[in-house]
């Protein structure tokens, strides 16, 4: 039985190495300490309330974020605003809406239930503003790049001058972290380029980590939740798995055969 | 075997089969729970719908929560009649005044308290409305007069934001 | 089977019995006589049953809420994960569980390799599994594009066209299976019929395969015939349920931690994208359990080559019965095939490591080579192996050795080891 479950062991790490191996970076991204991270990671509130305010403030006006809704703002395990306070910022957008009685399309205050509003109206139109690029939706952003939280944290704070001998065309920039190094996006973030409503010190690097943690629950707005109902999962799995284990080896001591 | 052993083995089993039952039981609900209304469906707002265009004596049907709601701009002749009935008369008794809240406004949900279809209006013995699929009739205040229907026609909640609009949910 | 005499106690059990015989099948269940030597690695079967049905429970519940259409699939996933009650919960249980599946089927497979279940009079049973296992490639590959990703995109592209290796008809047979001109809507929509109904017409495979497993019976670690029931079996019910049962719960906790937390990371993180068909990933890699495949694929440098490479590298698999000619089923006794049988191992998991990695160079060279001993480890190494190996001498039963002693002291130890 020792046997078994150490073959099982060496496989099941077989099968991860493919994986982590396929997606080896040349660049060791910058490291932070997540409060997601591990078996009872959680988010950590402020964090979440400041990263909305820098998406809201720098990313959003070319970001879209379509699949998250105000609603989502004021939900156990978020950023966790309260109603009143979602419901205000939900109102400070225009939605449109419609068609009205005449046909027409028309703006409105957004409601909860609204999707966050996009900054352009199409792909087309994001690409057009923005020399060609389009500049991702960020919904499930962090899982769709395979450094995830590390690899956006580092981007964020990745920009420097291009190496001698490198020639960036217009618009173009130049990034550690980048794939390829060549990014069309500028550097956003400077220090003290936003006034944290709770006062934090508004670092690149503070800014930076708050808006990745936003970023991370947004791709995974149930995360605690998994983290907690994986923690008791397992937890009844072990006693239930003992249990049986015990009553196994009850029934095979009725033959002298052992397990 | 001694008593004792028996008693001991007893125990493990079941409590074995007792803790396996919870974790089938704690599987099979988000199974269940899927089916029950989503978040985005929970959260879907309220209506607001303008009458400002609607005259007396006509009914616009609005739609909420995907069904139906009747909203009624009533001449003061059915005012009277719907306030005129005796109590006695009805098979679900509501007095109009706790139907409307202002009078001149009669705001329900179009659905058929029998199997949900939705009924006509100004049709009906009743000069309310008729349901076609089994011959429910409801009178001026949608309440039910005759055939198989149990109950009134539901009042939503509702409310007047302005005097042009009225906001459902 | 030697209970076809089951006569119900009650009167009601013996007329329902007369007229449809369920009872006799559940009694057949309970009694079956199962060897009692039987090792862990003979629990794979029941956890493959429970894998089955958890993709079948779980998919039905997410084909509730999915919309199979190029324009709102990938929003219907994440309306699956945001919004719907447990939707979280339920997806990754489905696409973790479909890693969980290969990963308990490719043990199984392994297990029939190295204890020689696949021979007389086995065959069958063998051959419903490699069908099995081929639809179960097919419908973890059509799944796996209806998130409607960038990989869901790129590999439902590249997979299709592996049919226009085929000359001549190849390219009609590509636009046939699109419905198009690329990989567009009528694919998905399509895709998602037959990814629904796959896992039913595998359940019909799975009650035939037990069947066929339920007439010799089991074979067991020894690899010899046995007599049912006799002092070298015990029931069904309750041994080897509850020691399935244990082995399950061990695999649950694994199962469990790929979905609690770390429940993306058998996935690739571009099926995160939505599919674009102006942009191809950087690196088109298909999921863990497809990877051996994919490097025979990749070290054969001509397209239709490759693409027989790949087929027979699978289809190989069922005519083993027949390529391996020794009488002697368990590598327990035939020390030379114990060690081929692991170089085997070791060749596939070669396979699949340079299966994930660029096609060049030094990778190319060990997918060529790996690729080339796969190959002759069922062409020609099985086939002489059968007649040149010197085998141990085989035990007359599983008791025997244990309880009245063997001439041979070697095959007593061997067989103590196995009992381990």
């Amino acid at each position: 039985m020792k046997n078994f479950f150490g073959i099982l062991f060496l496989l099941s790490l077989l099968i991860g190495i493919p994986i982590s191996s396929n997606s080896a970076e040349k660049v060791e991204y910058l490291k932070t300490d997540w409060s997601f991270k591990g078996l009872f990671g959680k988010f950590d509130r402020g964090s979440l309330q400041r990263g909305y305010q820098v998406y809201t403030e720098v990313c959003s006006s070319c970001h879209s974020m379509k699949y998250l809704s105000y609603r989502n703002l004021a939900e156990k395990g978020g950023p966790e605003f309260t109603t009143q306070q979602a419901k205000t910022i939900a109102a400070s957008f225009e939605v449109v809406d419609g068609p009205n009685a005449d046909g027409e399309m028309f703006t409105r205050p957004g409601k909860l239930s609204d999707k966050f509003v996009m900054p352009y109206e199409n792909v087309k139109a994001a690409q057009a503003a923005n020399g060609g690029a389009y500049p991702p939706d960020m919904s499930v952003l962090v899982k769709a790049r395979a450094g995830g939280v590390d690899y956006i944290y580092s981007l964020l704070q990745g920009y420097e001058d291009p190496p001698a001998g490198m020639n960036l065309d217009d618009g173009v920039y130049y990034n550690k972290y980048m794939y390829g190094n060549k990014i069309k996006m500028s550097n956003q973030l400077s220090d003290g380029l936003i006034e944290y409503a709770d006062g934090t010190n508004s670092t690149v690097e503070q800014m930076s980590k708050d808006v990745t943690t936003f970023l991370m629950w947004a791709a995974e707005p149930h995360l605690e939740s998994r983290h907690q109902m994986g923690f008791k999962a397992i937890i009844y799995l072990i006693i239930l798995t003992i249990l049986v284990y015990f009553s196994m080896k009850r029934i095979w001591s009725r033959i002298e055969t052992k397990v | 075997m001694s008593k004792n052993k028996t008693t001991r083995r007893d125990f493990l089993f079941t409590a074995t089969y007792a803790v396996g039952a919870v974790g089938v039981g704690a599987t099979v609900w988000p199974m269940i729970d899927q089916m029950n209304p989503d978040a985005s469906v929970k959260a879907l707002a309220s209506t607001e719908v303008d009458v400002s265009s609607l005259t007396p004596g006509n009914t616009i049907t609005v739609l909420w929560r995907g069904k139906p709601v009747f909203i009624r701009r009533r001449t003061q002749e059915e005012i009277s009649e719907a306030k005129s009935v005796k109590m006695e008369e009805l098979k679900h008794p509501e007095k109009d005044e706790d139907r409307a809240k202002d009078p001149e406004w009669l705001v329900m949900l179009g659905v058929c308290t029998h199997l949900g279809c939705v009924p006509l209006n100004d049709k009906g013995d009743y000069n309310g409305w008729f349901c076609p699929c089994h011959g429910s009739h409801y009178d001026i205040s949608g309440r039910i007069r005759k055939g198989p229907a149990p109950t009134n026609m539901e009042i939503p909640k509702y409310e007047f934001v302005n005097t042009n609009t009225i906001k459902i949910g | 089977m030697s209970d076809q005499n089951y006569i119900p106690k009650s009167k009601f059990g013996k007329w329902f019995n007369d007229r449809l015989p369920l009872l006799t099948l559940a009694s057949h269940l309970t009694d079956y006589p199962t060897p009692k030597n039987l090792n862990y690695w003979w629990t794979f079967g029941g956890i493959l049953t429970f894998c089955l049905i958890t993709q079948i429970v779980t998919g039905l519940t997410l084909a509730m809420h999915y919309i199979a259409h190029a324009d709102m699939a990938f929003e219907s996933v994440e309306h699956i994960m945001r919004d719907v009650n447990y939707g979280w919960l339920i997806r990754y249980i489905h696409a973790n569980g479909a890693s969980m599946f290969f990963l308990a089927v490719y043990i199984h497979i392994f297990r029939s390799l190295f204890y020689g279940s696949y021979k007389s009079p086995r065959e069958i049973i063998w051959i419903l599994g490699i069908i099995i296992y081929l639809l179960m490639m097919a419908a973890a590959f059509m799944g796996y594009v209806l998130p409607w990703g960038q990989m869901s995109f790129w590999g439902a592209t590249v997979i299709t066209n592996l049919f226009s290796a085929i000359p001549l008809v190849g390219e009609g047979i590509v636009t046939w299976l699109w419905g198009g001109y690329s990989v567009d809507n009528p694919t998905l929509t399509r895709f998602f019929t037959l990814h629904y109904l796959i896992p039913f017409l595998i359940l019909g495979l799975v009650v035939l395969h037990i069947w066929a497993l339920h007439v010799p019976g089991n074979n067991n670690p020894v690899g010899i015939d046995i007599q049912k029931p006799s002092k070298d079996t015990v029931p069904f019910h309750p041994y080897i349920v509850i020691k399935d049962g244990f082995a399950l719960l061990m695999f649950m906790i694994v199962f469990a931690f790929f979905v609690f937390y770390t429940p993306n990371i058998l996935g690739h993180a571009d099926n995160y994208i939505e599919a674009n068909p102006l942009v191809t990933p950087a690196h088109i890699v298909p999921e863990w359990y497809l990877l051996p495949f994919y490097a025979i694929l990749r070290s054969v440098p001509d397209k239709l080559l490759g693409v027989i490479a790949m087929l027979s590298a699978i289809l190989i698999l069922a005519a083993l019965p027949w390529l391996d000619t020794s009488k002697i089923r368990s590598a327990v006794f035939r020390p030379l095939y114990k060690q081929f049988y692991w170089i085997l191992v070791a060749d596939v998991l070669i396979l699949g490591y340079v299966g994930a990695m660029p096609a060049e160079g030094l990778y190319l060279l060990i997918a060529r080579i790996a690729t080339t001993y796969y190959f002759l480890h069922f062409l020609v190494i099985l086939p002489i192996l059968g007649f040149r190996e010197k085998t141990l001498p085989v035990p007359m039963s599983i008791t025997e050795p244990v309880l009245g002693g063997s001439p041979n002291l070697a095959m007593a130890k061997s067989n103590e080891s196995i009992k381990r």
